[in-house]
């Protein structure tokens, strides 16, 4: 479950950047792939569309969000504990 | 909208620029004939004011609640809201549109209509203007509004896509084009000349009343009705709103460093723009003088702004106007409350400005009535002819902490008492349409 889970945000995030899921490193940031504020936020929706979940991020304030965008991990480790939660 | 199709930010601009700026605006002041009708340019007059916004339903009850500080922004009512992430907004309340229009207008007026009409009945009756004869077909109408009537697309749509109906209203379609209100309003005072309406979004206020300051300038037209109208605050409204993630759950607290989104307002902003050899011969009294007007295009991003495509349209206004830097006392700022364009406005007016970017005012009243979006720049005109005609400078409410990087004088929470002889209002647009207009004291 969670290798799948983790292959399908990276599948995501890879799609937003325009490289190849098997390029990405769990430890990248969103801004190290040349991903700026809008296609993060694209990649959000992307994300809670994909697990039906609803992400808590404000663009204004990414490093107060409760959701941690730091790096692909944090993210990933992010929407394990919403699909979790979501039961 | 992939991020590689999109270019980086500018980098940041080199502290040199300052001095050229200006330096450039004091070199074309010093080619300008004396006199400001130099090149056959007409004066152009403000004789008539009119608004309804969350604050209040006219001028008087706008400035009383601006010079006290007050906030209209609330809990949002209507229709689903529940299903929203968002429920706060600068909403008029308790609209009731029988209190002022007729059955038969009611059923073609949009709320961007109504709140439109309103805030023109009440500056052109302060103007004192009848528009019969010549001067009929020398008057025009040009407001701005970003999307029309947005309640009558989000009422219509519910009706055949949630309730499945297969009838819709016989004025679906001129109640809800975004000259509806440019239309109604030159219907209703005989206007036959110019009439448009323009919409840059945020910015579509602002170039209206550019465009109608150029009308009368340059003699095209001798009276311009302008300013401009939103009503978005809807289910359908907001929900696209959220969808962006800028919007704030709880206030609109612009330049502070903790501010954490905008928060959308409704309302309408309604102007006299009247040449002025027609207004002083006709006794009219005058509010203020348009002096300038300047439009810039980043040319960057969609919804990032640029701090320099900001500064040129500031300078630009400066220039049009031939106002020293150093004559602008305040600024109603863009000031949404965003991360970006907080800090991003506070580095162009301090490029724009140099040293004098210290000693001038600049606040924000969105703090106050909200975001108008195609309307705000209309409701924030209010707060420029309250510092020139009554020396009080609204103030940013809900401020908390300084933001290194909006390091100006932001009026914080309380209006201030100053004499101020020349101010500019910002506007900064999604898709980096930049429009700012100067006024001056009479």
């Amino acid at each position: 479950m969670s290798t799948d889970l983790r292959t399908r945000i990276l599948e995501i995030i890879a799609e937003q950047a325009m490289l190849d899921p098997a390029e990405l490193k769990l430890e990248a940031s969103p801004q190290d792939l040349g991903i700026d504020s809008l296609g993060l936020v694209e990649s959000i929706f992307a994300i809670e569309e994909a697990f039906d979940i609803t992400i808590p991020f404000n663009a204004n304030e990414p490093e107060n969000s409760d959701f941690d965008i730091s790096t692909l991990g944090s993210i990933v480790t992010a929407v394990e504990k919403l699909v979790a939660a979501k039961g | 909208m992939n991020a590689k199709r999109r270019k980086p930010a500018n980098p940041a601009k080199k502290p040199g620029k300052v001095k050229k700026a200006t330096t450039l605006a004091r070199a074309m002041i010093g080619r300008v004939i004396m006199g400001r009708n130099a090149g056959g340019l007409r004066r152009v007059a403000i004789t008539g004011m009119g608004t309804v916004n969350a604050l209040g339903r006219d001028v008087p009850s706008t400035f009383e609640a601006m010079r006290e500080g007050r906030c209209g922004i609330g809990p949002l009512e209507f229709r689903d809201v529940d299903r929203l992430a968002i429920h706060i907004g600068g909403q008029v309340k308790g609209w009731n549109p029988e209190e002022y229009f007729n059955r038969q207008q009611i059923v073609l007026y949009d709320k961007f209509t109504q709140f439109t009409l309103l805030a023109a009945r009440q500056a052109v009756e302060q103007a004192g203007l009848i528009f019969e004869g010549e001067l009929g077909l020398r008057a025009g109408v040009i407001l701005g509004t970003a999307a029309g009537g947005v309640n009558t697309w989000d009422e219509n749509y519910r009706t055949v896509y949630e309730e499945g109906k297969n009838r819709v209203h016989p004025f679906v379609v001129p109640k809800l084009m975004n000259n509806a209100a440019a239309s109604h309003v030159s219907m209703e005072y005989g206007l036959l000349g110019p009439s448009f309406t323009v919409a840059t979004a945020c910015a579509s206020s602002n170039h209206a009343m550019g465009l109608a300051f150029n009308m009368v300038r340059s003699g095209a037209a001798v009276v311009m009705l302008t300013g401009g109208s939103e009503s978005m605050l809807c289910f359908g409204g907001v929900k696209a709103w959220e969808g962006l993630r800028v919007m704030s759950k709880d206030a609109c607290r612009p330049f502070s460093a903790t501010r954490n989104g905008m928060v959308q307002g409704e309302g309408a902003g309604v102007f006299v723009f009247e040449d002025w050899e027609h207004a002083v011969a006709r006794g009219a009294d005058i509010l203020a003088e348009v002096v300038g007007f300047s439009m810039s295009s980043d040319a960057q991003d969609i919804v990032m702004p640029s701090a320099i495509g900001a500064e040129r349209a500031i300078t630009g206004a400066m220039l049009d106007a031939h106002m020293n830097p150093e004559e602008v006392g305040y600024i109603n700022a863009h000031g949404t409350g965003t991360a970006a364009n907080d800090k991003t406005e506070c580095s162009a007016v301090a490029h724009a400005f140099g040293p004098h970017a210290d000693r001038l005012m600049i606040s924000s009243t969105k703090s106050m009535h909200g975001h108008l979006i195609g309307g705000t720049g209309a409701v924030e005109m209010l707060a420029c002819i309250m510092a020139l005609r009554d020396g009080i400078i609204a103030p940013t409410i809900g401020y908390e902490e300084p933001d290194p990087e909006c390091a100006l004088d932001i009026v914080p929470n309380e209006a201030r008492e100053a004499q101020v002889s020349a101010v500019l209002s910002n506007a900064f647009a999604f898709g980096g349409l930049n429009a700012v207009i100067a006024l001056r004291k009479v």
